[in-house]
């Protein structure tokens, strides 16, 4: 079977504005991702270096606050419901398939190593901005935050003026 | 009075929301084709802006919904999360976010969508987010500097730019509807693409961004709740319509020698004053914070009569209005301000020795008073603290 077509985007972004919005009434805050990861990282050190984990400085503001787990946090179950919809969303539509996506005339292997390294960036430059599209550009624009919208201009426009170095990722 | 979070739902009960959010959140972002990393990077080499556009629109329309909601008041936006803003890290991060994201194909949320439709790109790619997060905190103190340089604290945009929130919302949204017009032009160059300018699409896409420019103009131009509330006081006190109950402070002492339990006593003063001085068994609600919703507690019930005191007549009778108008308790003006209260009932004038039996039994009556009253709050203390609410800040953010 064809994979459904995408949603009409300017109808996509007015339900996800919805979602933020009910999300912002209900809980106070706005949608986020990356701090999930930490999350994980965090339970992940503590679990195996917990000497590390009462020392790092980083680290502390969870041992401080919370003896419970770092797993228990609201973004995590938030990134648990992520997974759930986005599959339930790919059953919908068809497009389930275990595949590598890439660009034309992309080695598996120079996709691979670029995802890591994106993902590394990604994750870094999330921790010193407080907070990834989701969470800072996104959930920062709903509610009016001067950093937030910042971070959004800073990862776009970066993002704009590198795009043409690593074309050949991208494009023929 | 939204956030419903933690007042009205518990903590553990916000886990269960977060895992519903985060469906709708992961289905709709699927949905959009936010899971295939060639649509994401799209936008960087001009061959499809669906990111700009789902991401902007989604933007815009949590923001004016943001904005409805302060304007009826029914959402506290002193009380939400606003990302702070740390200058140096939020641009430097941002950069270095941008550099992962053109190299990755993906941001954090969308490789977790795509991840879950098995997409393998997107699965590595969340695990180099694992590895860039421990790296960070492991350098953690090394870059400490940097992250906490210019914290400027959580500022809003409007508030810098000096605009008010509806004239900052309504240049968004045009930077935003001259964005979607320009991408489309370019996304069908690029594709070798018709741009469809057919008069009902035009027609169609006219009609739905005038849309939120209507709602910003109503915004700016009807008065919100709040002004509302304080525009019917002003009214009502111009045309001497006020109907303020007032109570005399021996009626009040008495009351509180044996009722105290049916009282509120609210002192309306700034903080500062009621730390100086405050009346025994009384709580401070500053006027000006008597719309936050912490107080609701006071002004929504119907079992305890409210009754407020401030140095001057017209502060205690403008908390009293507002009181009125804020729910259905009763609600009273003490007669005396604070100062003649302290003096009636604990630094009273010994009276002439030829003074009328009258005279002689108020004045034993407030000693005795002022005696008890200190004695009840002593007592009260040690059960339950004359409440100082506590309104917690929701904490939030990604970090």
């Amino acid at each position: 079977m064809k994979p459904r077509p995408y949603m009409n985007p300017y109808l996509a972004g007015f339900f996800l504005g919805l979602v933020l919005l009910a999300t912002i009434y209900v809980t106070g805050r706005g949608l986020g991702a990356s701090g999930a990861i930490k999350d994980v990282v965090a339970s992940v050190v503590k679990g195996t270096a917990s000497d590390h984990y009462e020392n790092a400085k980083f680290y502390r503001e969870y041992s401080e606050n919370d003896s419970r787990s770092p797993l228990i946090s609201w973004l995590v179950f938030e990134v648990m419901g992520m997974f759930v919809g986005a599959f339930l969303s790919g059953i919908l539509a068809n497009r389930m398939t275990l595949r590598l996506e890439k660009g034309p005339g992309v080695s598996n292997k120079l996709r691979i190593v670029s995802a890591i390294a994106g993902g590394m960036l990604f994750g870094f430059g999330s921790q010193l901005g407080r907070g990834c599209t989701s969470g800072a550009a996104l959930s920062g624009m709903a509610v009016m935050s001067l950093g937030g919208i910042i971070t959004m201009f800073s990862i776009f426009g970066s993002a704009y003026a590198i795009a043409y170095f690593v074309r050949k990722l991208w494009i023929k | 009075m939204g956030p419903l979070v933690p007042e009205i739902f518990s903590g553990e009960f916000n886990l269960v929301i977060a895992f519903l959010v985060g469906i709708g959140f992961g289905f709709i972002l699927e949905q959009a084709g936010f899971s295939s990393t060639r649509k994401l990077v799209g936008l960087f080499y001009g061959y499809d802006f669906t990111v700009l556009k789902v991401f902007f629109t989604a933007g815009i329309v949590a923001m004016i919904g943001v904005l409805i909601l302060d304007h009826f008041r029914l959402l506290d936006l002193g009380l939400i999360y606003v990302n702070p803003t740390f200058l140096w890290s939020a641009i430097l991060g941002g950069c270095i976010m941008g550099a992962g994201f053109i190299i990755g194909g993906f941001c954090p949320g969308t490789s977790f969508c795509a991840a879950a439709i098995g997409k393998i790109d997107a699965m590595v790619f969340i695990l180099g987010s694992l590895l860039g997060i421990f790296i960070f905190t492991e350098v953690y103190p090394v870059l400490e500097n940097i992250y906490l340089m210019e914290n400027w604290g959580p500022v809003r945009i409007d508030q810098f730019l000096g605009l008010t929130p509806e004239l900052y919302a309504f240049f968004l949204v045009f930077v935003a509807v001259g964005a979607f017009v320009m991408v489309t032009f370019i996304e069908n160059r690029v594709n070798k693409r018709k741009t469809n300018l057919s008069r009902p699409v035009v027609l169609k896409y006219s009609f739905l961004a005038a849309i939120p420019f209507v709602i910003i103009a109503l915004l700016a131009t009807t008065p919100s709740r709040w002004e509302y509330i304080l525009a019917k006081i002003r009214e009502a006190r111009e045309q001497q319509k006020c109907v303020i109950k007032e109570i005399a402070g021996d009626k009040l002492a008495y009351e509180l020698q044996h009722n105290y339990f049916k009282i509120n006593l609210i002192d309306v003063r700034a903080p500062e004053e009621y730390n100086q001085y405050h009346l025994p068994l009384a709580v401070n609600v500053p006027v000006d914070s008597m719309l936050n919703r912490g107080w609701d507690e006071f002004f929504t019930q119907e079992y305890k009569i409210n009754i407020f005191y401030a140095d001057e007549d017209t502060t205690a009778k403008k908390a009293c209005l507002l009181a009125n108008f804020l729910g259905k308790s009763e609600n009273y003006v003490l007669k005396e301000s604070t100062d003649q209260f302290r003096k009636m009932f604990f630094n009273p004038d010994q009276p002439p020795p030829a003074a009328s039996k009258e005279i002689m039994d108020i004045y034993y009556f407030r000693i005795q008073a002022a005696e008890d009253l200190l004695n009840l709050e002593k007592a009260l203390m040690k059960f339950s603290q004359p409440v100082k609410r506590e309104i917690r800040k929701i904490k939030g953010g990604c970090s």
